[in-house]
């Protein structure tokens, strides 16, 4: 419905947006990995203040096993306010759910009461397929115009991905975004600069090669997403492609400057085939073209051969499988997420191509098992992955489990299931809050974590 | 026509620049915007003139076409059919206005600005809104109190001169207010749903013309 003011969480500029209050709520997705129970998205009480604080407080399952809730995020955010298709009198209100296996989208009400969510819609995988030619929904991101969402799969489950829109309020989708894709055919994540008139997309790989878990034969011959797209934002045309090169496999997670006049972003690289290093990458202007540079390389930690899982005993080493990074609102700290090393580390990035090392802590992990003040048995499994930054700056959250397939390649004995949050220091710093440790319920693992009201992977930004 | 009532009809068209003008999707927050992105009050005032004009020519089109079919038809029906347009505009844009396709964006030159301007103008139906005013203005200036080719044209063209001027007028003022003084920050409260307003807006001009 219309509202008479602009949402409230809703702010012009990413600087506003960081003196926005702290969040009271957490959803994350949680999905069950033998895919014979419904997955759900679970409430999470983050409100230090609070009784119940650290604790799950809801629990919305879906109506369907075997989606595989993965990233999901809101119908509508601060790009409403954006002067070139201005609309503020939406709500901020639903959650956008897609099941990354099913191909199904859930959407959930969070009003009236945000603690329990319920399903308003389900939109089936047929309806998407006919109507944008695309499966396998990923990233959802709400934008100007639409709520964009990037599918890894065609309606065959074949290549190429790519993304599509949906309406904010009907969720109808609308079609497909691409006019012209030149070469692009792999998807996984996209994001944009709003300043820029321009989007951007990575890559991951066809559904066959990973909906099993990853397939060695294609990765070490290269044959995963190695490479970036750019595009015209308004004509929806390919504009760049940037190939990091045979080495890198896996490039993920899109990060671009929440101040509309910065033209750049950062982007993580899971696995380099040549020495197993992970590794960030800035994107930036030059000239009239988009370059990259690597400015992070996260090396892979030599290990007992008796403590690895079968994938990795031959390399006798861990790899840090940085496989999710978030940027704060400020565009100062960059978050990097090492799944299978078990660290979370901090960055100054204020210059973005000399990035400086401000933080580290280390919680799970393949062979470091690390533990938590807050967890009752020491071992930890399972390593940071999904990370999200509160607007201020202060807080940030983060689970452990990677995918139902790929968790047993790298985790062979299961995962169990946590989520923690580490307290920021304004001017760099990371450490765990010993009071908030979440032990997630067995027979579910928890994936993206989506804060009430916003975080720093939701919402884009038109003025500085 | 009593004069005190013309006098009303000039006003009104003022009224609706004024309004139009106020509006943030007609482009007064666009200039904003291009200023602070591209960090120059010079391109706050720059950007104000294709937005004026992009809106100036949608408007025109759509009122010297009401006058040309009025030169064919008899003003009761020319009232009518318009009212009935305006009626099923404002049906639209309650159900769709919100639908905007991003074609103009954050890098765009004055030339897209204009463009973007003549796009929104024509999609929020702002012509239409002034079909009430200046057709009976062009009614009350004709000896006969009827449309002619001649005496419409330049009442027209004055009509949309003093549109123009409020619409500059008040997109100038607001834009360079929240550019210099108020800040960004006034958008979060201050943006009021104009939308329905202007959904508001159409109904009552298109009720008006089915009156009159």
């Amino acid at each position: 419905m219309a509202t008479w003011q602009p949402d409230p969480s809703f702010y012009p500029s990413p600087r506003l947006a960081a003196k926005a209050p702290p969040e009271t709520l957490a959803y994350v997705a949680a999905f069950d990995p033998q895919r014979t129970t419904p997955d759900a998205i679970a409430v999470v009480d983050v409100d230090p203040h609070s009784s119940s604080y650290s604790r799950i407080v809801g629990m919305v399952p879906a109506t369907h096993p075997g989606d595989e809730f993965h990233h999901f995020g809101w119908n509508a955010c601060s790009s409403c306010l954006c002067p070139n298709a201005p609309h503020p009198h939406v709500e901020r209100r639903y959650l956008v759910v897609p099941g990354l296996r099913s191909s199904r989208i859930y959407v959930l009400d969070t009003k009236p009461d945000p603690r329990k969510p319920s399903i308003v819609k389900v939109v089936e995988p047929q309806e998407i397929a006919e109507k944008t030619g695309y499966t396998r929904p990923h990233t959802v991101h709400c934008g100007p115009g639409g709520i964009y969402i990037a599918a890894l799969g065609n309606k065959d489950g074949k290549a190429p991905g790519g993304v599509f829109v949906m309406d904010q309020e009907t969720f109808e989708p609308l079609g497909r975004w691409e006019v012209d894709r030149g070469p692009q055919q792999l998807g996984y994540d996209v994001w944009w600069h709003l300043g820029y008139d321009t989007l951007v997309t990575s890559e991951w790989g066809t559904p066959d090669t990973f909906e099993n878990g990853l397939v060695p034969e294609i990765l070490l011959g290269s044959k995963y997403g190695r490479r970036l797209h750019f595009w015209d934002f308004t004509k929806r045309r390919h504009l760049q492609e940037i190939d990091f090169g045979e080495e890198h496999q896996l490039v993920f997670e899109l990060r671009p400057a929440h101040d509309p006049t910065k033209a750049h972003g950062f982007v993580n690289c899971v696995i380099s085939l040549k020495d197993l290093s992970s590794s960030i990458w800035t994107w930036y202007r030059a000239g009239d073209q988009w370059a990259v540079k690597k400015i992070i390389s996260i090396p892979a930690e030599p290990a007992d051969p008796d403590l690895l899982p079968p994938v990795l005993k031959g390399f006798k080493a861990v790899p840090p499988l940085v496989t999710d990074i978030d940027l704060s609102m400020d565009d100062r700290f960059l978050y990097v997420a090492c799944w299978g090393t078990g660290d979370l580390q901090q960055y100054d990035v204020s210059d973005p191509l000399n990035p400086k090392l401000t933080g580290k802590v280390r919680i799970g992990g393949i062979v470091a098992r690390a533990g938590h003040p807050g967890a009752e048995n020491g071992k930890l499994n399972g390593g940071p992955q999904m990370v999200e930054v509160s607007r201020d700056g202060r807080r940030v959250y983060f689970t452990n489990s990677l995918y139902g397939a790929i968790d047993p390649q790298f985790y062979p004995e299961g995962i169990d299931g946590w989520m923690v949050k580490l307290d920021a220091r304004p001017e760099g710093g990371i450490g765990f809050d010993p009071k908030f440790f979440v032990d997630w319920p067995k027979g579910q693992r928890p994936h993206q974590v989506r804060l009430q009201n916003g975080d720093c992977s939701s919402d884009s930004y038109c003025y500085p | 026509m009593a004069i005190s009532s013309t006098l009303w009809l000039w006003f009104a068209v003022a009224a609706l620049g004024f309004f139009h003008g106020v509006n943030p999707a007609m482009g007064w927050l666009f200039a904003v915007a291009l200023g602070l992105n591209r960090r120059s009050e010079r391109v706050v005032w720059l950007s104000l003139a294709p937005i004026v004009l992009g809106h100036a020519v949608a408007v025109a089109l759509v009122v010297l076409a009401a006058l040309a079919v009025g030169l064919i038809v008899d003003p009761g029906p020319l009232q009518s059919i318009a009212g009935l347009i305006l009626l099923a505009w404002a049906a639209w844009h309650a159900v769709y206005g919100r639908r905007h396709k991003v074609r103009i964006g954050m890098q765009t030159g004055y030339v897209g600005l204009g463009v973007w301007s003549f796009l929104m103008a024509n999609a929020h139906g702002a012509g239409l809104m002034l079909i009430p005013a200046v057709i009976p203005l062009c009614i009350a200036a004709a000896p006969a109190h009827q449309l002619t080719a001649r005496g419409s044209t330049s009442i027209a063209l004055a009509a949309l001169g003093l549109h123009t001027a409020a619409m500059l007028g008040a997109s100038a003022m607001i834009s360079i207010a929240v550019y210099k003084w108020v800040g960004l920050a006034f958008l979060r409260r201050g943006w009021i749903n104009l939308d329905l307003l202007w959904t508001g807006a159409l109904i009552a001009c298109g009720i008006i013309l089915l009156a009159l």
